[in-house]
């Protein structure tokens, strides 16, 4: 199975080179800096299975493009968008990133989604040093793994551990709470992540951690692991996890009386939660999201009126807010690389300082990954309501 | 209090378990047949009570008896059509039968209606009260006074009608009772009938106390079932009560002591201990095999 999807990807591999070599030949126009526009790759979901994310993540972009133009551009350079539809493959993913870093000598490649295919476009633009930014891949080992950093990828998104951290800070700061209980998927990456971050973060934060249990995903009946988790009197307990089990958790955890805070990630965000758990029993729990359209900051309101101004009063998700970040994050590199060459982005790009976006103040740790603001959301009867802002 | 209320959730687990234990047991009781498509008959009775109060707006009793009628039916027409032709071939082509039956209704609802969940309503009350320090709610009371009302209705019909004694007879020697001029074929019939109303009532109880249903969700409680069947004594009637209890107190158990992630593991492995060292179960007797 691997051997042939292998040599399924090698073949095609081999003949995009050729073709892309082969129209290139024709009609070579340098790269994408000369001239009056800077050309940007799209490579992105545009249909196919995870199509609603790739979407998303293009009208952020096209009204980030259209304002940055509107204000004259980059050092007075036009953005030109050159999108490609990956339609959700990996395979399309690497033939789209050829076909972009070598027939349309893109300065720099937003994309894709999901890890996957974004993973699937690394080499080809290290290889061509070019800057390639995933506006939602959260998979920690994207942009590098056991601390070598892959110098041309970086991303938009924070990542799954780093929710962890938030949750902790809030929980200690902002409710502060001393005695956490932990409940999580016992064999689930994600919910692992979190967990643990949280649990470093909250220790050195002063807390402690009174109790940790786990569950299985499809599990139904958590009464008896809630009876241990109440009896050990947490003020809060965090459940990382999905929301068809939190859900259920959290309906039997309110039935036996547990009454404190609860908090996960955005792997509760769903609309099966409310009705899972029953509006009354969401009351008093929180999640880390990327952004909140009810945030009152003037920025994102400011984004809010011009993305359902465009896009027929639609209110913009989380993705939507990522792909807009992502192009205005690139534009900043440029400006300060002050060229469209690869090597000068990248290094701008890492050094990024105090970029104030939408969904948060944007910096890069030494592993490209971006350290910014998280946005905490109450569940107020059912309806997710802005809460607060939390640094990591 | 903890260990009462450990021990409250151990008997509402376990009562759901029993219910479904029930007719494993009456079916292999007399045809000596592991039926494991019940764990699905189990899911359709969910949904039919499901639909029954979003789309009918029937309220809980009426679609628990709703659940249990359409579960009797389906359950006497998988007999009908898959199990009655093989009643003399070999156990082994009628247990492949019965798991090919269990796939067939799991993807064919899978097929009809997709894979998404469905969020039971909560058609009884939420409330709760305190006992000792250990808290009950409305809803596990209201669970196991129905589980244990059909137990006693189950009860009543195999010790005191002339349904129940033909069911035992046919149970203890097919050709006598043959003989005797019971009607085999209905009797057999109507046991299945039975069983699978008791999967039905099981299904319309988890829905409420569980929320969450969907259309795989008979397959680990029909396999703890089973577990709690074989621990009971498979066959037995009351035994299958037993062993529903027993199994459910088992587990909140494990989970109590910590070991949550052990607790699906527990189950197996009373199932193993039971076949290797009792496998007549607790209420079994040793029978010797004939030849």
């Amino acid at each position: 199975m691997k051997k042939s999807i292998l040599s399924k990807l090698s073949y095609s591999v081999v003949s995009a080179t050729l073709l892309a070599g082969l129209l290139s030949g024709c009609g070579a126009k340098g790269t994408g800096g000369t001239g009056d526009v800077i050309k940007i790759g799209v490579n992105l979901e545009l249909s196919g299975a995870v199509a609603s994310y790739g979407q998303s993540i293009a009208e952020g972009i096209d009204l980030g493009v259209e304002e940055i133009n509107k204000n004259g551009g980059v050092d007075g350079k036009k953005i030109e968008l050159i999108k490609i539809d990956n339609k959700s493959d990996a395979a399309e993913a690497t033939n789209a990133a050829i076909k972009l870093t070598s027939q349309d000598k893109v300065t720099a490649i937003i994309g894709a989604a999901t890890s996957g295919n974004t993973k699937a476009q690394v080499q080809i633009a290290s290889d061509n040093k070019t800057v390639l930014l995933t506006p939602s891949g959260t998979s920690t080992d994207l942009t590098g793994t056991d601390g070598s950093v892959l110098d041309y990828i970086f991303r938009t998104c924070f990542i799954d551990p780093f929710q962890g951290s938030v949750a902790a800070n809030f929980a200690a700061t902002k409710l502060n709470v001393k005695k956490a209980a932990i409940f999580g998927d016992s064999a689930n990456d994600y919910a692992k992540g979190l967990a643990t971050s949280f649990k470093e973060t909250f220790a050195a934060a002063g807390g402690t951690i009174v109790a940790e249990e786990a569950y299985a995903s499809k599990d139904t009946d958590f009464r008896a692991t809630l009876t241990r988790i109440k009896a050990a009197n947490p003020e809060f307990v965090f459940i990382p996890g999905y929301y068809e089990e939190v859900g259920l958790i959290i309906k039997q955890a309110r039935e036996m009386g547990i009454t404190v805070p609860f908090m996960g990630g955005d792997g509760w965000d769903s609309p099966k939660l409310v009705e899972l758990a029953g509006a009354d029993a969401l009351n008093n729990t929180f999640i880390t999201n990327h952004y909140s359209s009810g945030d009152p900051d003037e920025k994102i309101q400011k984004f809010v009126t011009a993305f359902k101004g465009k896009f027929n009063d639609k209110s913009p998700d989380a993705f939507n807010a990522l792909g807009y970040d992502s192009i205005y994050l690139l534009s900043d590199s440029i400006k300060r690389a002050g060229s469209t060459d690869g090597e000068k982005i990248k290094d701008a790009m890492a050094q990024t300082k105090d970029l104030a976006l939408i969904s948060g103040t944007f910096k890069f740790d030494e592993m490209h990954n971006p350290i910014k603001t998280a946005t905490v959301l109450e569940y107020k009867d059912g309806k997710q309501v802005f809460n607060t802002k939390v640094n990591p | 209090m903890d260990w009462l209320q450990q021990l409250i959730n151990g008997i509402s687990l376990g009562s759901i378990y029993a219910l479904i234990a029930l007719g494993y047991t009456m079916v292999y009781g007399i045809i000596r047949l592991i039926n494991f498509a019940h764990g699905d008959v189990f899911m359709i009775g969910s949904f039919v009570g499901f639909y029954a109060i979003t789309g009918l707006g029937l309220s809980i009793i009426p679609a628990l008896i709703l659940a249990m009628a359409v579960c009797a039916l389906l359950g006497v027409v998988i007999e009908r059509i898959a199990y009655k032709r093989l009643r003399n071939a070999s156990r082994i082509a009628a247990l492949i039968t019965a798991i090919g039956v269990s796939l067939l209704i799991e993807y064919g609802t899978i097929y009809f209606r997709g894979a998404q969940l469905e969020v039971f309503p909560s058609a009884l009350p939420t409330k709760s009260f305190n006992l000792w320090g250990a808290t009950i709610s409305v809803q596990s009371i209201l669970i196991l006074s129905i589980s244990v009302v059909l137990m006693i209705i189950l009860q009543i019909v195999v010790r005191r009608t002339k349904v129940g004694k033909a069911m035992r007879a046919v149970s203890h020697d097919v050709e006598a009772a043959r003989l005797m001029g019971i009607n085999v074929d209905r009797t057999i019939s109507a046991t299945f009938a039975i069983g699978s109303a008791l999967a039905g009532a099981a299904g319309v109880i988890f829905g409420i106390y569980y929320t969450k249903i969907e259309p795989l969700m008979g397959v680990i409680p029909g396999l703890k079932a089973f577990v709690a069947a074989v621990l009971g004594g498979i066959g037995i009637i009351p035994g299958a009560a037993i062993g529903g209890l027993v199994l459910g107190l088992v587990e909140t158990l494990v989970s109590a002591l910590g070991y949550s992630n052990w607790r699906d593991a527990a189950a197996f492995i009373i199932l193993i201990l039971i076949l290797i060292f009792k496998p007549s179960g607790i209420l079994g007797k040793n029978s010797r095999e004939k030849v």
